[in-house]
Protein backbone atom coordinates (compact mmCIF):
# COMPACT_ATOMS: atom_id res chain seq x y z
CA UNK A 1 0.00 0.00 0.00
CA UNK A 2 1.58 3.42 -1.27
CA UNK A 3 2.01 5.93 1.82
CA UNK A 4 -0.45 8.35 0.56
CA UNK A 5 -3.18 5.50 1.00
CA UNK A 6 -1.81 4.68 4.18
CA UNK A 7 -2.37 8.39 5.54
CA UNK A 8 -5.85 8.45 3.77
CA UNK A 9 -6.73 5.29 5.61
CA UNK A 10 -5.72 6.18 8.94
CA UNK A 11 -7.53 9.59 8.50
CA UNK A 12 -11.00 7.60 7.17
CA UNK A 13 -10.23 5.43 10.55
CA UNK A 14 -9.85 8.57 13.12
CA UNK A 15 -12.76 10.04 11.62
CA UNK A 16 -14.77 6.61 12.06
CA UNK A 17 -13.95 6.77 15.52
CA UNK A 18 -14.70 10.47 15.89
CA UNK A 19 -17.98 10.00 13.63
CA UNK A 20 -18.82 6.92 16.04
CA UNK A 21 -18.67 8.54 19.27
CA UNK A 22 -20.39 11.20 18.15
CA UNK A 23 -23.22 9.73 17.23
CA UNK A 24 -23.17 7.60 19.97
CA UNK A 25 -23.27 10.04 22.20
CA UNK A 26 -25.98 11.73 20.14
CA UNK A 27 -28.25 8.28 20.18
CA UNK A 28 -27.91 8.03 23.82
CA UNK A 29 -28.53 11.57 24.36
CA UNK A 30 -32.21 10.64 22.44
CA UNK A 31 -32.85 7.63 24.74
CA UNK A 32 -31.82 8.75 28.31
CA UNK A 33 -30.94 12.96 27.62
CA UNK A 34 -27.47 13.45 29.12
CA UNK A 35 -27.42 17.33 28.17
CA UNK A 36 -29.46 18.85 25.65
CA UNK A 37 -26.69 21.18 23.39
CA UNK A 38 -25.20 17.75 22.54
CA UNK A 39 -27.68 17.90 19.22
CA UNK A 40 -25.52 20.31 17.97
CA UNK A 41 -22.88 17.87 17.39
CA UNK A 42 -25.07 15.96 14.55
CA UNK A 43 -24.09 18.41 11.63
CA UNK A 44 -20.50 17.15 12.59
CA UNK A 45 -21.63 13.34 12.93
CA UNK A 46 -22.73 13.73 9.15
CA UNK A 47 -19.18 15.17 8.04
CA UNK A 48 -17.34 12.86 9.99
CA UNK A 49 -18.98 10.09 8.53
CA UNK A 50 -20.17 10.75 5.24
CA UNK A 51 -16.93 12.63 4.03
CA UNK A 52 -13.90 12.19 6.49
CA UNK A 53 -14.86 8.73 6.81
CA UNK A 54 -16.64 7.15 3.50
CA UNK A 55 -14.95 9.54 0.97
CA UNK A 56 -11.29 9.87 2.52
CA UNK A 57 -11.46 5.94 2.27
CA UNK A 58 -12.68 6.26 -1.40
CA UNK A 59 -9.72 8.46 -2.09
CA UNK A 60 -7.14 5.90 -0.29
CA UNK A 61 -8.24 2.84 -2.32
CA UNK A 62 -8.57 4.48 -5.12
CA UNK A 63 -4.98 5.70 -4.96
CA UNK A 64 -4.01 2.20 -3.88
CA UNK A 65 -5.26 -0.01 -6.94
CA UNK A 66 -6.47 2.15 -9.81
CA UNK A 67 -4.66 1.17 -12.88
CA UNK A 68 -1.00 2.44 -12.69
CA UNK A 69 1.54 3.95 -15.53
CA UNK A 70 4.43 1.36 -15.89
CA UNK A 71 4.68 1.23 -12.08
CA UNK A 72 3.92 5.33 -11.53
CA UNK A 73 0.85 6.49 -10.23
CA UNK A 74 0.52 9.70 -12.39
CA UNK A 75 0.73 12.86 -10.85
CA UNK A 76 1.02 12.33 -7.00
CA UNK A 77 1.27 16.01 -6.10
CA UNK A 78 -1.79 16.20 -7.07
CA UNK A 79 -3.26 13.53 -4.70
CA UNK A 80 -1.63 14.99 -1.74
CA UNK A 81 -3.16 18.28 -1.86
CA UNK A 82 -6.38 16.42 -2.12
CA UNK A 83 -5.86 14.93 1.28
CA UNK A 84 -4.30 18.06 2.34
CA UNK A 85 -7.52 20.74 1.21
CA UNK A 86 -9.92 18.07 1.93
CA UNK A 87 -8.84 17.45 5.93
CA UNK A 88 -9.06 21.15 6.13
CA UNK A 89 -12.12 21.59 4.56
CA UNK A 90 -13.73 18.73 6.53
CA UNK A 91 -12.45 20.67 9.90
CA UNK A 92 -13.59 23.76 8.69
CA UNK A 93 -16.93 22.49 7.68
CA UNK A 94 -17.29 20.97 10.64
CA UNK A 95 -16.38 23.66 13.42
CA UNK A 96 -18.41 26.11 10.82
CA UNK A 97 -21.01 24.04 11.88
CA UNK A 98 -20.67 24.17 15.71
CA UNK A 99 -19.11 27.70 16.08
CA UNK A 100 -19.78 30.23 13.83
CA UNK A 101 -23.68 31.36 12.93
CA UNK A 102 -22.49 33.46 9.69
CA UNK A 103 -22.01 30.60 7.71
CA UNK A 104 -18.38 32.17 6.54
CA UNK A 105 -16.25 28.98 8.13
CA UNK A 106 -18.37 26.29 6.59
CA UNK A 107 -18.68 28.55 3.01
CA UNK A 108 -14.87 28.10 3.38
CA UNK A 109 -14.84 24.37 4.26
CA UNK A 110 -16.94 23.72 1.49
CA UNK A 111 -14.65 25.47 -0.93
CA UNK A 112 -11.55 23.42 0.37
CA UNK A 113 -13.36 20.24 -0.21
CA UNK A 114 -14.45 21.15 -4.21
CA UNK A 115 -10.80 22.41 -4.85
CA UNK A 116 -9.88 18.79 -2.93
CA UNK A 117 -12.16 16.81 -5.46
CA UNK A 118 -10.91 18.92 -8.26
CA UNK A 119 -7.39 17.81 -7.88
CA UNK A 120 -8.11 14.26 -7.37
CA UNK A 121 -10.37 13.90 -10.46
CA UNK A 122 -7.42 15.17 -12.29
CA UNK A 123 -4.99 12.99 -10.14
CA UNK A 124 -7.62 10.17 -10.88
CA UNK A 125 -8.84 10.69 -15.09
CA UNK A 126 -5.97 9.50 -16.67
CA UNK A 127 -5.64 6.42 -14.34
CA UNK A 128 -8.91 4.98 -15.18
CA UNK A 129 -7.36 3.65 -18.51
CA UNK A 130 -7.60 0.27 -20.45
CA UNK A 131 -4.44 -2.38 -19.80
CA UNK A 132 -1.08 -1.31 -21.37
CA UNK A 133 -2.07 2.41 -22.21
CA UNK B 1 -13.44 -14.78 0.58
CA UNK B 2 -13.39 -15.19 4.56
CA UNK B 3 -16.52 -16.69 6.40
CA UNK B 4 -16.70 -13.41 8.48
CA UNK B 5 -16.10 -11.20 5.16
CA UNK B 6 -19.09 -13.46 3.65
CA UNK B 7 -21.63 -12.40 6.77
CA UNK B 8 -20.44 -8.87 6.44
CA UNK B 9 -21.28 -8.96 2.84
CA UNK B 10 -24.28 -10.22 2.94
CA UNK B 11 -25.38 -8.84 5.89
CA UNK B 12 -24.82 -5.95 3.81
CA UNK B 13 -26.99 -6.71 1.05
CA UNK B 14 -29.73 -7.92 3.25
CA UNK B 15 -29.62 -3.87 5.58
CA UNK B 16 -29.30 -2.55 1.98
CA UNK B 17 -33.50 -4.12 0.76
CA UNK B 18 -34.44 -2.61 4.33
CA UNK B 19 -33.14 0.36 3.92
CA UNK B 20 -34.90 0.93 0.37
CA UNK B 21 -38.13 -0.58 2.33
CA UNK B 22 -37.88 1.68 4.88
CA UNK B 23 -37.46 4.42 2.16
CA UNK B 24 -40.63 3.62 0.48
CA UNK B 25 -42.80 3.68 3.62
CA UNK B 26 -41.34 6.90 4.53
CA UNK B 27 -42.55 8.31 0.66
CA UNK B 28 -45.70 6.60 1.21
CA UNK B 29 -46.91 7.81 4.68
CA UNK B 30 -47.91 10.78 3.21
CA UNK B 31 -50.47 9.13 0.94
CA UNK B 32 -51.62 6.65 2.84
CA UNK B 33 -51.62 7.97 6.31
CA UNK B 34 -49.94 5.13 7.77
CA UNK B 35 -49.38 4.34 11.62
CA UNK B 36 -47.55 6.99 13.24
CA UNK B 37 -44.50 5.08 14.13
CA UNK B 38 -43.73 5.35 10.91
CA UNK B 39 -42.43 9.13 10.67
CA UNK B 40 -39.83 7.95 13.52
CA UNK B 41 -38.46 5.71 10.45
CA UNK B 42 -36.39 8.21 9.09
CA UNK B 43 -33.36 8.28 11.06
CA UNK B 44 -33.88 4.14 10.55
CA UNK B 45 -34.05 4.27 7.14
CA UNK B 46 -30.58 6.65 6.94
CA UNK B 47 -28.48 4.18 9.29
CA UNK B 48 -29.92 1.13 7.71
CA UNK B 49 -28.51 2.72 4.64
CA UNK B 50 -24.52 4.32 5.93
CA UNK B 51 -24.15 1.51 9.17
CA UNK B 52 -25.56 -1.59 7.85
CA UNK B 53 -25.11 -1.39 3.65
CA UNK B 54 -21.79 1.00 2.89
CA UNK B 55 -20.25 0.53 6.81
CA UNK B 56 -21.18 -2.71 7.01
CA UNK B 57 -19.55 -3.55 3.44
CA UNK B 58 -16.32 -1.80 3.75
CA UNK B 59 -15.54 -3.43 7.14
CA UNK B 60 -16.10 -6.62 5.26
CA UNK B 61 -13.65 -5.90 2.39
CA UNK B 62 -10.90 -4.10 4.71
CA UNK B 63 -10.86 -6.92 6.97
CA UNK B 64 -10.84 -9.27 3.18
CA UNK B 65 -8.26 -6.79 1.16
CA UNK B 66 -6.19 -4.66 3.83
CA UNK B 67 -2.42 -5.83 3.90
CA UNK B 68 -1.69 -8.63 6.19
CA UNK B 69 -0.81 -8.17 9.30
CA UNK B 70 1.77 -11.02 10.36
CA UNK B 71 2.43 -14.23 8.99
CA UNK B 72 1.15 -15.78 11.84
CA UNK B 73 -2.09 -13.61 12.42
CA UNK B 74 -2.58 -12.22 8.62
CA UNK B 75 -6.34 -10.52 9.44
CA UNK B 76 -4.99 -9.44 12.64
CA UNK B 77 -6.76 -10.72 15.68
CA UNK B 78 -10.10 -13.21 14.74
CA UNK B 79 -12.23 -11.79 18.05
CA UNK B 80 -12.26 -8.41 17.58
CA UNK B 81 -13.38 -8.57 13.62
CA UNK B 82 -16.53 -11.16 15.11
CA UNK B 83 -17.19 -8.30 17.95
CA UNK B 84 -17.43 -5.92 15.59
CA UNK B 85 -19.76 -8.21 13.43
CA UNK B 86 -22.00 -9.27 16.64
CA UNK B 87 -21.78 -5.44 18.21
CA UNK B 88 -22.34 -3.63 14.94
CA UNK B 89 -25.48 -6.02 13.87
CA UNK B 90 -27.21 -5.89 17.14
CA UNK B 91 -26.27 -2.73 18.39
CA UNK B 92 -28.69 -1.36 14.50
CA UNK B 93 -31.45 -4.03 15.48
CA UNK B 94 -31.49 -2.76 18.54
CA UNK B 95 -32.00 0.87 17.38
CA UNK B 96 -34.44 -0.65 14.38
CA UNK B 97 -36.87 -1.62 16.86
CA UNK B 98 -36.35 1.01 19.99
CA UNK B 99 -36.18 3.98 17.93
CA UNK B 100 -39.83 3.27 16.38
CA UNK B 101 -40.91 2.10 19.38
CA UNK B 102 -40.01 4.98 21.57
CA UNK B 103 -42.60 6.68 19.52
CA UNK B 104 -45.71 4.48 20.29
CA UNK B 105 -44.78 4.06 24.08
CA UNK B 106 -42.47 6.80 25.91
CA UNK B 107 -40.79 4.72 28.60
CA UNK B 108 -37.96 4.41 29.65
CA UNK B 109 -37.07 1.44 28.73
CA UNK B 110 -36.57 1.99 25.17
CA UNK B 111 -35.06 5.05 25.74
CA UNK B 112 -32.52 2.40 27.74
CA UNK B 113 -32.65 -0.01 24.81
CA UNK B 114 -31.36 3.06 22.72
CA UNK B 115 -28.84 3.80 24.65
CA UNK B 116 -27.42 0.71 24.86
CA UNK B 117 -27.67 0.45 20.72
CA UNK B 118 -25.01 2.95 21.30
CA UNK B 119 -22.74 1.69 22.84
CA UNK B 120 -23.00 -1.45 20.95
CA UNK B 121 -22.34 0.42 17.89
CA UNK B 122 -19.82 2.59 19.26
CA UNK B 123 -17.47 -0.23 20.64
CA UNK B 124 -18.08 -2.30 16.97
CA UNK B 125 -16.25 0.99 15.85
CA UNK B 126 -13.03 0.57 17.83
CA UNK B 127 -13.18 -3.07 17.82
CA UNK B 128 -12.82 -2.49 13.98
CA UNK B 129 -10.59 0.58 14.31
CA UNK B 130 -8.71 -1.73 16.68
CA UNK B 131 -8.10 -4.92 14.37
CA UNK B 132 -7.65 -2.60 11.20
CA UNK B 133 -5.31 0.10 12.11
CA UNK B 134 -2.05 -2.32 12.51
CA UNK B 135 -2.85 -3.83 8.62
CA UNK B 136 -2.71 -0.08 6.67
CA UNK B 137 0.98 -0.23 6.27
CA UNK B 138 3.27 0.53 3.37
CA UNK B 139 4.94 -2.12 1.39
Amino acid sequence: MPRLSCWFIRAALIYLTLGFTFGALLLWNKGVPLYPMLWRLLPIHIEFLLLGWTVQLAFGIAFWILPRFQAARGNVALAWLTFGLFNIGVWLAAAGSLIDPTGWLLLLGRMSETAAVLAFVRHAWPRVKAPGV
Amino acid sequence: MPFITRLFIKSALLYFVAALIAALTLALNPLLALPGFVTALSPVYFHLLMVGWVTQLIMGVAYWMFPKFTREKPRGYTWLIWATFLLLNSGLLLRVVAEPMRVLQSTAWWGWLLALSALLQWLAGLAFVANCWPRIKER
